[in-house]
């Protein structure tokens, strides 16, 4: 107990310092900074890995840790773009009107550039008058905060209802989803402010800083994701350090049991849900700048899906894993799915990987499901010599899918 | 004296058109208008040869409006003419044949549209009573499209000669819808409107609905030749435009305007005396304006309180087009008394829109209902055996041409394959994970993705078509509001069908008794001498199989792509889920509650589907506080956890 909380999680340090080594030699690398042998879109797609590094870490924290498997965390992720991506498209937006009227004879007044600004953003779905929505949108000091302020409540709000009328196990799931699809939905329409499916763009022109090449702002964000990540993990897992971890763990094993032991277990899911909800929404909010754009085509279902097969690849249950399967699944995906992989020819047929990829990982994701539990994490206690205790017949606990991992020696 | 006049008198009378005239001496009266016909001179010509009632007279016109009319140069006789060689087959209006006649000796008459028309008006009459049915029949459609105030007199006297019910039925409606339009008795429209009142169809409202446009009017008092619809506040938008439109008052100053005439009065970087810098704001633009104005250099613009006053001062109001009161009013009664009627008409087509909607939520999950609601199994996958079950129909269809029999063998063949597909899927993978729940939802999940991305390889991603047979075209309908098009009784039908299969097999075979066994208590089962893992197999692939069929049903209507599955799965698990876990009177409640709940929310918001899907999901999270376990919630033991 006396000993220090990094003492006691030496995997921190192996991140923190892979991490930084890392983002040294990517920097180094870069065209902004560096010797320019990593061109810059490839710099914003590490960018992008590590902000998906971070939901990823979330996601862990909420299933992996507390065994809930939420299908509604990129959705907490894509709001936060959205809350981030309104305030650059306003910015920047405003940036261009102004300058289009400073060219006419009599100086504008106010009013003139922000009907402006309306008519340029909203005239693409037939608006003219700025939602109210929009109101904080002319301010970083108003609006980014709503980055966190946001998705924070919806999920407060929606964790409250569904962990009172105790929703569990895979009807959670299943709730989860429907919100993520009903907001998905929700936001495709155009008069629900946001654009419809058009979506907000122009996202990667930081306000203000528009001599900066996009070099130098890739770099910058980069620098940022890591910065976020590192915090993020440290933040991951201090929280499930100590006594607060514990509880989180058996939520997970035996929900139930702890019901009974006194503990309030809502109160536990509900806080736990709704702070990855805002780191969800944080790295949202560092990955759509670098991408540029953001739709409601982001919130899908779907998206969900793909970062609990993230964590799954990576390893449930420890944070690094779930780092190790974003990076290594999206990546991956994105060098099978952008034609780099070179086609393989069966003869009567040629497998072009831009088709069979999502596949291949559909069928390896089944694979590690059943045969690989611990994902590529499992690796890892091989390297350190840690097995897990043969526990054949009885599982820890009686409800269906109480896990038999590692937790005996945390 | 007399020998002078007697001619003159004669010219008179066979000049004056709709004297009792033969059309002979019509026509070579009149050759010369006939000839190069105007709109404003024709028309009594027109009248006069119709009014003489002679059936060439009909040929004539119709050949004439046609432009199949020619006049022969040497003797000015008038011929129907169709080429012939490079000349002219002459006929004369009372159908005997004139022989050949080079193109150069006849000149062709080609009326211009608006003769046409009065031309065309003409032929309604004869038409209307002529002998073949068809005819009267496209005349009838023909003043239906395009009613006129000289139809009326035509129709009516071609109603008593009518010897087909259906047709007199028909011209007696048209003379309604005439009537109520342009009769000048207006007792005579009031008792042809009071005749539509309670009718339902389409055309009856069509009819009744111009009569009580109106057009909206600014005025410095209510005028009292006016009929007047409704007196309107002062204080509705666009009011004051209304005013400047009416020319009662001068344009207000737009901000645009005023920025412009800034502009124009631009000097040495000031405006009036106002440095440029204190134009960036609004006050500041108003009192350099203000400043121009004193100087007379820009007209005054209305302000604030000229246009309140100006407000004050005018009434505003809509007034009827027709100007006849008793006509509106009576207009106005009949269409309240439509309206109700059509509510409630309205209302049942929902209710068969919902009923439809319900039995397809209610396809898509009943296989879910087994998988999930029996065996507690969650089949992410089970979108895409709808999907399988699709492109089946669609591949059985390339290879037999015939429509009928072709979905008559898809049914079994969609079932036979999903059901091979759902028991490989149980063996391979779902057996390993009957304790982890959460883990096959990854698993299927991963299926799932792999399932769509081949189906997609395959069949590319362009929508693939899955027709129904002919004798599913159409639909009923049983009025112009109330109509449900037979695919979907189909669909219902077979809802229907699987529901009594379900309960059948659940309650009446063997098998369903040891799915129910395996269900309470699988060691229990097993030592009873049931094998649990066939069961398992067993339950799995019919669950899996009634989705290949419901498959095939959901692509008759929907187009069979790749994400056909994944459009529904999230539907259908919220069907099971609301309607309670384990029971299939669960599922068909679930489906009814949401098919009718989104029905209900298009009524209310029609153009937005997409909202009506989104306050749908919301209220079922919001249900599930309510009623966590379902509608039909299990008890006891069964309920399991």
């Amino acid at each position: 107990m006396s000993r220090s909380f990094i003492a006691r999680n030496p995997s921190i340090l192996w991140f923190l310092a892979s991490l930084a080594v890392f983002t040294l030699v990517i920097t180094v690398l870069s065209e902004g900074f560096g010797i320019g042998l990593i061109p810059t879109a490839f710099v914003k797609t590490l960018g992008k890995t590590l902000c998906l590094c971070l939901v990823a870490v979330a996601m862990d924290l909420i299933w992996g840790y507390t065994g809930i498997l939420s299908l509604g965390h990129m959705a907490f992720f894509a709001v936060g773009g959205y809350m981030t991506g309104m305030w650059l498209m306003y910015a920047r937006t405003e940036e261009i009107v102004v300058q289009a009227l400073a060219s006419g004879p009599i100086p504008a007044t106010p009013e003139e550039v922000a009907q402006g600004v309306t008519t340029q953003i909203f005239g693409v779905v037939g608006g003219s008058d700025l939602p109210a929505i929009w109101s904080f949108a002319h301010s970083a000091w108003l609006q980014l905060p709503l980055v966190l302020i946001v998705p924070g409540l919806l999920a407060l709000v929606f964790g409250w209802l569904a962990f009172r009328a105790r929703v569990n196990g895979v009807y959670l799931s299943i709730l989860t989803q429907a919100m993520t699809l009903a907001l998905a939905l929700y936001l495709f329409q155009n008069d629900s402010g946001l654009r419809g499916n058009n979506g907000l763009s122009g996202l990667q022109n930081l306000p203000g800083l528009g001599h900066v090449s996009q070099a130098t702002t890739s770099i910058l964000f980069f620098l940022a994701s890591a910065m976020l990540l590192a915090l993020g993990y440290v933040l991951a897992a201090f929280v499930i350090s100590g006594k607060f971890g514990s509880a989180l763990r058996g939520i997970r094993d035996d929900e139930q049991r702890l019901r009974f032991l006194g503990y309030p277990v809502e109160g536990y899911k509900l806080f736990i849900f709704t702070l990855t909800a805002m780191i969800a929404a944080i790295a949202g909010a560092f990955y759509y700048p670098q991408a540029g754009i953001i739709n409601p085509a982001e919130l899908a279902p779907i998206a969900s899906i793909y970062l609990a097969v993230w964590v799954a690849i990576g390893g449930r249950g420890r944070l690094y894993g779930a780092v190790i399967g974003a990076a290594f699944v999206s990546l991956l995906s994105s060098w099978f799915t952008g034609g780099m992989a070179p086609s393989i020819p069966l003869g009567f047929y040629t497998i072009h990987w831009v088709d069979w990829w999502t596949v291949l990982l559909g069928l390896s994701f089944v694979a590690v499901t059943l045969f690989a539990p611990k994902g590529i994490g499992g690796l890892f206690d091989r390297l350190a010599h840690i097995a897990t205790p043969a526990r054949h017949g009885a599982a820890l606990g009686p409800n269906d899918g109480a896990l038999q991992e590692k937790e005996a020696q945390e | 004296m007399f020998r002078l006049l007697l001619p003159l008198a004669v010219a008179l009378c066979l000049g004056l058109p709709g004297f009792a005239q033969t059309l002979p001496e019509i026509l070579s009266l009149e050759r010369a208008k006939i000839e190069k016909p105007s709109r404003q001179t024709i028309g009594p010509v027109i009248d006069a040869i119709t009014a003489t009632g002679d059936p060439a007279a009909a040929a004539l016109l119709r050949a004439w409006g046609d432009r199949h009319l020619g006049l022969r140069k040497s003797d000015g006789a008038f011929f129907v003419i169709a080429p012939e060689g490079a000349g002219w087959a002459l006929t004369a209006p009372d159908g005997t044949s004139a022989g050949l006649a080079a193109k150069a000796d006849v000149t062709e008459l080609k009326p211009n549209a608006g003769v046409r028309e009065l031309i065309a008006a003409a032929l309604v009459q004869f038409t209307l009573s002529d002998p073949d049915p068809a005819n009267r029949a496209r005349a009838l459609d023909a003043i239906a499209k395009s009613p006129a105030a000289s139809q009326l007199e035509p129709l009516r006297a071609a109603i008593a000669g009518e010897t087909d019910p259906a047709l007199k039925t028909r011209k007696e409606r048209l003379d309604t819808f005439l009537t109520l339009q342009f009769d000048p008795d207006s007792a005579a429209r009031i008792a042809a409107i009071q005749r539509l009142e309670g009718d339902t169809a389409l055309d009856a409202r069509g009819a009744l609905n111009p009569l009580l446009l109106t057009t909206r009017h600014a005025a410095t008092a209510l005028p009292s030749d006016e009929n007047i619809a409704a007196i309107l506040p002062a204080d509705l938008p666009g009011a004051y435009d209304l005013l400047v439109t009416a020319g009662l008052a001068p344009a207000r100053l737009t901000p645009k305007d005023q920025k412009d005439a800034l502009a124009a009065h631009l000097r040495d970087g000031a405006v009036a005396g106002v440095p440029l810098a204190d134009l960036a704001t609004q006050s500041g633009r108003d009192k350099a304006y203000e400043a121009l104005e004193q100087s007379g250099a820009v007209p005054p613009a209305a302000t604030d309180a000229e246009v309140a006053a100006a407000l004050k001062s005018h009434v505003f109001y809509d007034a009827y087009r027709e100007k006849d009161k008793g006509v509106t009013d009576a207009a106005r009664a009949a269409l309240a008394s439509i309206d109700t009627k059509v509510g409630l008409m309205t209302a049942t087509d929902l209710g068969l829109d919902a009923l439809s909607l319900a039995s397809i939520y209610f396809l898509a999950a009943i296989g879910l209902a087994i998988t999930f609601g029996v065996m507690r199994v969650i089949n992410m996958a089970h979108g895409e055996f709808i999907m399988m079950g699709a492109y089946t129909g669609y591949v059985v269809q390339q290879l037999i041409p015939n429509y009928t029999i072709s979905i008559v063998v898809a049914l079994p063949l969609a079932f036979a394959v999903t059901f091979a597909a759902g028991v490989a899927m149980e063996r391979l993978v779902i057996r390993h994970l009957y304790k982890r729940p959460l883990e096959t939802l990854l698993a299927t999940f991963g299926i799932s993705i792999a399932l769509q991305q081949i189906a997609k390889n395959i069949f590319g991603t362009q929508a693939r078509p899955l027709t129904a047979p002919a004798w599913l075209d159409g639909q009923l309908a049983f009025n112009d509001i109330i109509a449900i098009s037979y695919i979907r009784i189909a669909i219902f039908v077979l809802a229907l069908a699987f529901l009594a299969f379900f309960l059948w097999l659940m309650k009446r075979t063997r098998l369903g008794l040891e799915v129910r066994a395996v269900t309470q208590n699988p060691t229990m089962a097993a030592s009873m001498g049931i094998d649990p893992d066939r069961i398992n197999m067993l339950t799995f692939g019919l669950g899996s199989g009634i989705a290949g069929i419901a498959g095939v049903a959901i692509g008759l209507f929907a187009k069979v792509t790749s994400e056909l599955g994944s459009d529904y799965i999230v539907q259908s698990f919220m069907t099971v889920v609301v309607g309670g876990v384990g029971n299939i009177w669960g599922a068909l409640a679930g489906a009814a509650m949401i098919g009718g709940f989104q029905k209900g929310i298009e009524w209310l918001n029609p153009a937005n589907t997409l909202a009506a899907q989104t306050y749908m999901i919301l209220f079922i999270i919001l249900f599930i506080q309510f009623r966590p376990r379902g509608i039909i919630a299990l008890k006891g033991r069964a309920a399991g956890d």
